[in-house]
Formats: structure tokens, C-alpha cells, sequence
């Protein structure tokens, strides 16, 4: 492989907004709510609070303020054993409320999409101003705020959506066309709110690698939604959207899409841009995925538990020529699903983590941690969805056990040491493998471990044009020094 | 698909075979296909199609595999889910298929 550069992550960022007036238009509750069997009070009682979303473990190892090897001590459930006197800041972001979430909202959006009440304006006004990623310009587009019998009108005769906060109606998201159903309000909700966590995380991404916006070459979006009109439902461009609000005007972008599997398959794909020297610095964005908001609610419910899909996600990942320090993006240890590859798990790993270590004449436990899909347990066991991560690291250690690298007695060591509990939300590509990778950088550059391996998987078929599955994975190692 | 099939050739001539990676997956889709889908997410539910349903990896099922076959594609699974368990959770399921029948 001809390679001109090594490429390397020089930083991560990622966020949470939290948004639990918005739990009623997540897809499944949206429905539930529709069809009779779920009563909106009802749903109502089971949100959690802004203190207790930033107190919960999880979405304190999100933001980095505690580790996932922290987390394992932990006593469960873990929402009832909240970590109190946590900043909503952390070291790779930080967790924003929701009416800051609503007034990034109306400050980057460029269609007048959004109305807020002249008293919500102001007080947003007020919180903002603390902001630190926020500017005097930012919150010069709040403007002055949209009278509330306006906003009446509009959600009653103009098929706009009502915004509530703490139940009380302070604002609309509006339709951009009379007639175009992928624009209407629902869906430029869907996709303002993917942009805003976008530019949101792109912005501390930036503040946190210290790097000059104006250098950055190019973006790639890999979130999950579908930008367009009717006549290109799927259009894009996320990424140039994102990167206009975060002052990155030298650079381009688009998007890469493979349903959970577009993440690492961004990285992959900017790790080979640089190498091949066509960019120097290129920016993966992941805004959040708000149809999955309150996608198991009803198990959550089910076991008097709060609804935990209550937050939207967003990663943001710089990806550089080699600076001789930062871990490197090993492009001769990646793993790819081909058509013929088959769908049983078994297949699946084979290609994802045989298929790249033999490339380099390593082993399964030649890999110190194995970054799969991080979906938090406490969210997909109450609705029989089984722990994901676990059940991914009993594949990786069984296929160890197999090839006889290690005895079957070590399995639940081996997921133990190279593995860790889930602590993503459930958002797709946010969960897939990248939440370990801010974790993974910190311990590589102490030189706590050599080496991780990220492996994400896709569910194709949920778009009904193919049955096959999909997957990719790298390994990220300690830098050598410069070659 | 599968409950076109059931409308098709009756309940009583088929039998679900399952694969899924984990215990609680495998109950969810056993719910499904016997008494209704418990989360409403698609066409069965509030259908109860009482489908006898197995794992791929219980002793019953695996007998009748060949041993090569089963090496290649299933045998790292079943490190992976115990298949003890798994015909307990899934006995349930056809035990309260046949006392409905009854």
C-alpha cells in the first residue's frame, strides 16, 4: 500500500442535548401517542430532570468527565445511583439543557424554521451569554422573539409544530413548503436538530484541538438523517452545513451514509484522504438522531423507570497528517464486509477482526481494547433488546477461544480486561464504537494501552433494498514517531 | 412475510427457526411470533399467530445439523448464548402455544 502520510486523531468532542419536551415527537412515542396507546401525561411522568441527565454515569463517561474502567465499579441501576456534583462540562464536551438546545435553534438556522416567544428569547438571551462557545454575533440572531399569539396561529392553521419547555408552549418549529411532505415541520425539526448538535460539537471539537478553524480542509457528515426536497429526498450536504456555523470557510465537505456503520467508515475515508495527501486536516461530524428519541420508552415505562432516550448525541472526531505523537489510523489494519461475506455473527467478526489483524500478522489478543457497539444496557434491556456490547465482546472472546488463543475459562476475563459496559445513547452511528475513541486517545497517549481496535456494524436491510449486513473497523495504535 | 406464510400454509405446518445473538432478542421474537408483537412496531401486532418457535442453537435443532456445518457457522455462537438456556426461555413460549391449543 502506497502511503504518503500516516494519518492521525488529534482530538475528539462529543455532546448530549437534552430534550425531554421533544420525547413526544420521537418516532415510536409519536405513534404510541397517535394510536391511543400511550397517554401523553402518562409519558410525561416518566422524564427525567436536566440534573439528573447530567448525574447519570453514563452520560458522564460520554462527556469524559469519569472513565469506562470507573464505570464498571458502579452500582446498579445506574440510574438510581446518580453521580451528583458532575459539570454538565467535560473534557470532550458537555451536556446542554434544553431550552439552550431550542436557542442554538433559532440562532443557526437560516429558513426562519423557528419562533420563540419574546419572553423565552430573553431568557435564552441571559443563559446564552455564559456560553462559552457561544458569541455576542450567535445570540444576535435570537432577534427580538415571535409575539405568542403568532405563535398560536401558526400551530393551529400552518401545520407548525408547538415547542414546549417544562409543558408550556414557547415556541414553533415552521414548514418550509405548503405541500412538500420532506419538509415539512417534522422533518426540518429532525434535521435542524441533526445540524445544531453538529455545529455544537464541532465547535468544542475545535476549541479542543486548539486548531484554527480556517485550516480545516474538509468535513464529513455521517448522521443520520436525510436533507432534500422532493425531488432529492436524500440530498445533503450535512457537513457543509455544519462547518458554515463553525467557522470552517475554507473547507468542504459531504456525507457518508451506511446506517450505524457510517461512522468508523468516515474515519476510514478521511484517514485515506490525508494519507494520500490529498487534505491535511478533516473534521467527521455526527449530529444527533432525533427519530430515535424514546425508542424503547415502553420497557422504560414498563419498569417504572425514567425514559432514558431523552438525550441526542454528537461526536466530532479532527483527523490529521502525522504530528509524530498522536495515535495513528492503522490503514493496513482495517476490516470491511464484502457483499459475499455472509450475515451470521460469526461471519461478520471474521471479516471485522480476523480478516484485519492476520493483514498484520497479530492475534486477538494482540488488541489491549475492542470498541464495539456502545449502546447503554439500561436502555435496550427493558424492552428485551439484550446488552449489546456484552454479547459483541462473548463473540470477539469466543472467536479467541476458537482459533485457541485463549482457554474457554478466560472468557470472562478477556471480556473483562478488553471489553466495558455500554454507556452510549441509543443513536445509531453516535453508538457505534466512536464513544470509546475519545477514552482511547487519553489512555494510548499515557501509555496505558498500544492499541484499540473499533469495529461498527450497519442494519441494511431496514431500508428494505437489500438483505445484506454491513461493518468496518481499524485499528488505532500509538504513534511510532514520524517515519 | 411470516405471517403471510401462516395465512398461507397454516400454523400447524410450520415451525420458526430463530438465530438471533442474544437470550433476550430470542424471547422478543418467540412473543412475537406466538401471542403478538409486544412493542406495536409492525404487522403482528395484536396478531397471535401461535407458531411453534426454536433456537438454531438449542439441542433439539442443533441434533439435526451437520457436524461440519455447524463448526463453520454456529459453533462460536454457542459459546456466546448457552443453549441450555436458551430451550428454557424459548419452552415457555411453546408450552403456552399448546395450552392454548388445548
Amino acid at each position: 500500500m502506497l502511503i504518503s502520510s500516516k494519518a492521525i486523531i488529534k482530538q475528539v468532542a462529543y455532546i448530549l442535548a437534552h430534550v425531554p419536551d421533544l420525547v413526544r415527537y420521537g418516532s415510536k412515542p409519536a405513534r404510541e401517542i397517535a394510536a391511543g396507546r400511550t397517554k401523553l401525561a402518562e409519558l410525561e411522568q416518566h422524564l427525567r430532570s436536566f440534573d439528573d441527565t447530567v448525574a447519570y454515569p453514563p452520560n458522564q463517561i460520554f462527556i469524559g468527565n469519569i472513565s469506562p474502567d470507573d464505570y464498571a465499579d458502579l452500582p446498579e441501576p445506574w440510574y438510581e445511583n446518580l453521580l451528583r456534583g458532575k459539570s454538565r462540562y467535560g473534557p470532550f464536551g458537555e451536556i446542554m439543557p434544553q431550552d439552550e438546545l431550542y436557542g442554538i435553534m433559532k440562532m443557526w438556522d437560516k429558513f426562519n424554521l423557528i419562533d420563540l416567544s419574546p419572553s423565552f428569547t430573553a431568557l435564552l438571551n441571559g443563559r446564552l451569554a455564559t456560553h462559552p462557545l457561544i458569541t455576542t454575533e450567535d445570540r444576535e440572531r435570537l432577534g427580538e422573539g415571535t409575539p405568542q399569539e403568532k405563535i398560536e396561529v401558526k400551530v393551529e392553521k400552518e401545520a407548525s409544530l408547538p415547542l414546549y419547555h417544562n409543558g408550556q408552549l414557547v415556541g414553533c418549529v415552521n414548514r418550509a413548503h405548503e405541500q412538500d411532505e420532506t419538509l415539512t415541520a417534522h422533518v426540518m425539526l429532525e434535521n435542524l436538530l441533526t445540524k445544531v448538535t453538529g455545529i455544537l460539537v464541532t465547535r468544542h471539537l475545535i476549541r479542543n484541538s486548539s486548531i484554527e478553524p480556517d485550516k480545516i480542509d474538509y468535513l464529513l457528515s455521517c448522521s443520520e438523517e436525510a436533507v432534500g426536497d422532493r425531488y432529492n429526498r436524500g440530498g445533503g450536504n450535512m457537513a457543509k452545513a455544519i462547518g458554515e456555523e463553525a467557522y470552517c470557510v475554507n473547507a468542504s465537505g459531504c456525507d457518508i451514509k451506511s446506517f450505524c456503520a457510517g461512522t468508523v467508515l468516515a474515519i476510514i475515508h478521511s484517514a485515506a484522504l490525508i494519507s494520500a495527501g490529498l487534505f491535511n486536516e478533516i473534521i467527521v461530524v455526527g449530529g444527533g438522531s432525533f427519530s430515535k428519541i424514546g425508542m424503547k420508552f415502553q420497557g422504560h415505562m414498563k419498569h417504572n423507570m425514567p425514559i432514558l432516550e431523552d438525550v441526542l448525541g454528537g461526536i466530532a472526531i479532527l483527523l490529521s497528517r502525522d504530528d509524530g505523537t498522536s495515535p495513528v489510523v492503522n490503514l493496513a489494519c482495517t476490516g470491511k464486509h464484502d457483499i459475499s461475506a455472509g450475515a451470521t455473527a460469526q461471519a461478520i467478526y471474521e471479516v471485522l477482526i480476523l480478516d484485519p489483524l492476520q493483514k498484520m500478522g497479530m492475534k486477538i489478543t494482540d488488541v489491549d481494547k475492542y470498541a464495539v457497539e456502545m449502546h447503554n444496557p439500561e436502555v435496550t434491556l427493558p424492552m428485551g433488546s439484550g446488552n449489546v456490547p456484552l454479547t459483541n465482546y462473548k463473540t470477539i472472546a469466543a472467536m479467541a477461544a476458537m482459533r485457541g488463543e485463549i482457554d474457554r475459562e478466560e472468557l470472562p476475563e478477556f471480556i473483562q480486561s478488553r471489553g466495558m459496559p455500554g454507556f452510549s445513547p441509543t443513536q445509531g452511528h453516535i453508538a457505534s464504537a466512536v464513544p470509546y475513541l475519545g477514552h482511547a486517545l487519553k489512555l494510548i497517549n499515557d501509555g496505558k494501552i498500544n492499541n484499540a481496535l473499533f469495529a461498527a456494524k450497519g442494519s441494511l436491510f431496514l431500508g428494505r433494498m437489500t438483505n445484506l449486513a454491513d461493518g468496518v473497523s481499524f485499528l488505532l495504535e500509538k504513534n511510532s514517531g514520524r517515519d | 412475510m411470516v405471517k403471510k406464510l401462516v395465512e398461507e400454509h397454516g400454523a400447524e405446518n410450520l415451525m420458526m427457526i430463530i438465530g438471533t445473538p442474544d437470550i433476550e432478542g430470542a424471547e422478543l421474537v418467540a412473543e412475537t411470533v406466538t401471542e403478538g408483537d409486544p412493542s406495536y412496531a409492525g404487522p403482528l401486532a395484536g396478531v397471535s399467530l401461535g407458531l411453534p418457535v426454536y433456537h438454531i442453537l438449542e439441542p433439539a435443532i442443533r441434533a439435526e445439523i451437520p457436524e461440519d456445518l455447524y463448526k463453520e457457522h454456529l459453533a462460536m455462537m454457542a459459546m456466546v448464548i448457552d443453549p441450555q438456556e436458551l430451550e428454557t426461555a424459548l419452552a415457555k413460549y411453546r408450552k403456552k402455544k399448546s395450552l392454548k391449543k388445548s
